[in-house]
């Protein structure tokens, strides 16, 4: 079994009297993505918040390359390597895909903005990425399609060396061609040797790209299971009764309430 | 994935092969990209100028279509418009609206407004007439027993508020005038002046901890402040103007001009500086692979540019004085400084990592947010940046109107900077605008009332009617140019 790079053991977190995540393990390996399913109020944001450093943790222990680490501030997220790409992608239109990209992190020479080199390893980045779909780091991003923001957006989170990249719905608001773009996006960042995690609702694109499957409910991880060996009607069942056949939660758990 | 026995292995074999993984096709993909040498001809720069007004971003063009109109309206309407010697006199009388306007655009850029920043200058200007003419603060200001101490603490209230924002440079601006003032060196005209700009920064330190930190609108917090440095001027002038044109540098700033070979050495310096800039850049991308503009393109700008900065020396060189007794001749320091001021912000906003989080908390303050920009900071500084640069036009201002009026800053003044840098392409929603914006903005507010003026039989109602109609057209270009490119 290879080390996962990312591993979260029996966290625990309360909003007041509301237990909104039970004993939640999850693991991201690199190379490879995992997705991370749930029905609406599962507590897949919570938990991506907790990770994120957005949320203090009750109880649990989140393990970065096996040593146990405290993440209490976005920061410190960021400085460990672990990316997020939110649904609402976070771009500031007003200006070009090279500038959204070292937002925060400009690259200075003699004090003032190091413009062409930040254009430069702009270009390297989504060209290493094969990203084909703008045709230049220097356009606008107003003038961007839904697709080509999301790619400069998980684009600059790769900029960074991260290690594990946090996908939220990346592809929710898109048309099939530009869904396609991103999903092989998605890919490739695994393929780079990244941990990617894929948060979606959307079944066919965890069962397309996804190499394991988190499913979430009611706060409580069903089940963690490998994508060949599941089909779209486990995970479902998964998703919405936390348990399909053997999988998952016994009955009792299940029919607890939170 | 299926033909991967386990996922591990998968994320293993994946990871090392990672960099030869891509086969051909997809190599040829990233070369093609990575090869994409954006050099743009003077035919593309002009597609790309005509892409970019029918995707909704006019940028100068309405100013500048407006300064034409306007210019051949009023040269006919009055032989006297085109005249050198009313030609000389516009920068004199729009130099404060142009600087005002200059630090309005960093307020604007956030998508904020500084309503006070007229009566904020004429504040500062007050102190500094009073000032100069009471031989120094610290000596008391007559009639106002209490107001020193009131300025004093009000700038040191100011200068810690600063220090926990973070507004370094607001702060060291506010510490010179607060030394300035306690030293008694603001009885000399620079003194004084600079004294200003220091309580400038203080007033927009105040500004930015009640916008920013406190959280009420801009709107209104400046509205509140728009009337009260009503009331502050009346006290700082013990109700009696002072005619700061007495004061032989104060009275220069308004009413003389550079030397005929300084101005040479100026118009030179700008428009060639322009020129070899865009070149050397434009070089040193080429050899870099990176986007461009080709020579062609760049020498057609900046030869343009250049040919236009000659043109005006060449003519501000000319004698302008009508009376052939003595002559007037060279660029007016009320031309000279502000466009100085305009380089300087230019540099501020498209060079510096302060103006690109600028632009960027303007566009999408989310986005800034979540990239670690101190938003806050943002915010105060840009409030700190309009107040100190309404000083200065508050100085302009007083030399313009020739004292220290009991209405300085008042009446129309904000919303004539306002409405320059509005006509000048900066976008009242935040995000959009240049510094240039202000000075071609308050261009075309400044020869509305010159031209009615030439014309007596032209009631003066009409200038504020023309004004206002100007201002209409500029904020519906604005609002429809953002509708047009929302829609794309």
């Amino acid at each position: 079994m290879a080390e996962p790079i990312l591993s979260i053991k029996g966290l625990n977190k309360s909003f007041g009297p509301v237990h909104v995540l039970h004993d939640v393990d999850l693991n991201v390996y690199p190379g490879e993505v995992t997705a991370l399913v749930g029905d609406n109020g599962a507590g897949k944001s919570t938990l991506v918040k907790c990770i994120a450093g957005i949320n203090s943790i009750d109880s649990g222990t989140i393990s970065w390359e096996g040593k146990a680490v405290t993440i209490n501030d976005p920061r410190v997220a960021a400085s460990l390597g672990i990316e997020f790409v939110y649904q609402d992608l976070a771009l500031a239109d007003n200006l070009d895909i090279t500038q959204n990209m070292f937002l925060g992190r400009e690259i200075h020479r003699f004090g003032f903005l190091a413009d062409g080199e930040m254009e430069r390893k702009a270009r390297e980045v989504l060209a290493s990425l094969s990203v084909r779909t703008v045709s230049s780091v220097r356009q606008v991003v107003a003038n961007l399609s839904g697709g080509q923001r999301q790619t400069v957006a998980i684009a600059k989170a790769v900029l960074w060396n991260s290690r594990v990249v946090f996908l939220d719905e990346p592809t929710a608001a898109l048309g099939v061609a530009q869904t396609r773009q991103v999903l092989d996006l998605v890919r490739r960042l695994a393929d780079q040797g990244l941990g990617v995690v894929l948060i979606s609702h959307n079944m066919n694109d965890v069962m397309e790209v996804a190499d394991r499957v988190a499913a979430l409910y009611l706060g409580r991880v069903a089940a963690e299971v490998f994508t060949k060996d599941s089909s779209t009607t486990q995970i479902v069942e998964l998703i919405t009764a936390g348990r399909s056949g053997d999988l998952g939660l016994t009955p009792q758990t299940a029919a607890q309430n939170i | 994935m299926t033909d991967n026995s386990s996922p591990e292995q998968s994320g293993h074999s994946l990871t090392k092969s990672a960099p030869g993984n891509g086969d051909d096709a997809s190599l040829g993909r990233a070369g093609s990209f990575s090869l994409d040498i954006e050099l743009r001809s003077i035919g593309q720069g002009l597609r790309d100028y005509w892409n970019k007004l029918r995707g909704g971003d006019p940028g100068a063009l309405p100013s500048v279509l407006g300064l034409i109109v306007l210019g051949l309206i009023f040269s006919q309407v009055s032989g006297r418009f085109l005249s050198k010697s009313n030609v000389g006199n516009l920068p004199g009388q729009g130099a404060y609206i142009a600087v005002i306007a200059l630090g309005l655009v960093f307020v604007l850029l956030l998508g904020e407004i500084d309503l006070s920043a007229g009566t904020a200058g004429g504040v500062c200007a007050a102190f500094a007439a009073q000032a100069i003419d009471s031989d120094g603060l610290r000596g008391g200001i007559p009639g106002q027993s209490a107001l020193f101490w009131i300025l004093l603490v009000t700038m040191i209230v100011a200068l810690v508020l600063g220090v926990w924002l973070k507004t370094w440079i607001g702060v060291a601006i506010d510490l010179l005038g607060i030394v300035l003032v306690l030293t008694g060196a603001d009885s000399h005209v620079v003194g004084a002046m600079i004294f200003a700009i220091g309580l400038g920064s203080a007033i927009g330190i105040i500004t930015g901890f009640l916008v920013a930190k406190v959280g009420i609108p801009s709107f209104i917090v400046t509205l509140a402040l728009f009337l009260a440095w009503q009331g502050v001027i009346l006290f700082a002038l013990n109700s009696n103007p002072i005619s700061v044109n007495n004061y032989s540098l104060w009275n220069k700033l308004g009413h003389e001009n550079m030397s005929v070979a300084w101005s040479w050495v100026f118009g030179a310096v700008v428009g060639g500086g322009y020129l070899l800039y865009t070149l050397y850049k434009s070089w040193r991308a080429q050899r870099r692979d990176l986007a461009a503009d080709d020579y062609g393109l760049v020498l057609l700008r900046g030869g343009i540019v250049l040919i236009a900065t000659l043109v005006v020396t060449y003519f501000a060189n000319q004698n302008r004085n009508p009376n052939p007794n003595f002559e007037i001749k060279g660029i007016p320091w009320a031309a000279s400084i502000p466009v100085a001021l305009m380089i300087v912000c230019t540099i501020a906003l498209t060079k510096t990592t302060w103006g690109r989080h600028l632009f960027a908390t303007g566009g999408n303050t989310e986005a800034a947010r979540r990239a670690g920009i101190d938003v806050v900071h943002m915010r105060v500084s840009a409030f700190v940046a309009c107040s100190s640069f309404a000083a200065v036009g508050g100085i302009f201002l007083a030399t313009s109107q020739g004292s220290a009026s009991l209405d300085l800053g008042g009446s129309n003044i904000l919303l004539f900077s306002v409405a320059a840098a509005v006509i000048g392409g900066t976008s009242l929603f935040g995000g959009r605008g240049k510094a240039r914006d202000a000075i071609l903005g308050a261009l075309v507010i400044v020869i509305i009332p010159n031209g009615i003026l030439l014309k007596p039989s032209l009631p003066a109602q009409y200038q504020q009617v023309i004004t206002g109609g100007v201002l209409l057209v500029a904020a519906a270009v604005d609002a429809l140019s953002r509708r047009r490119s929302a829609r794309r």
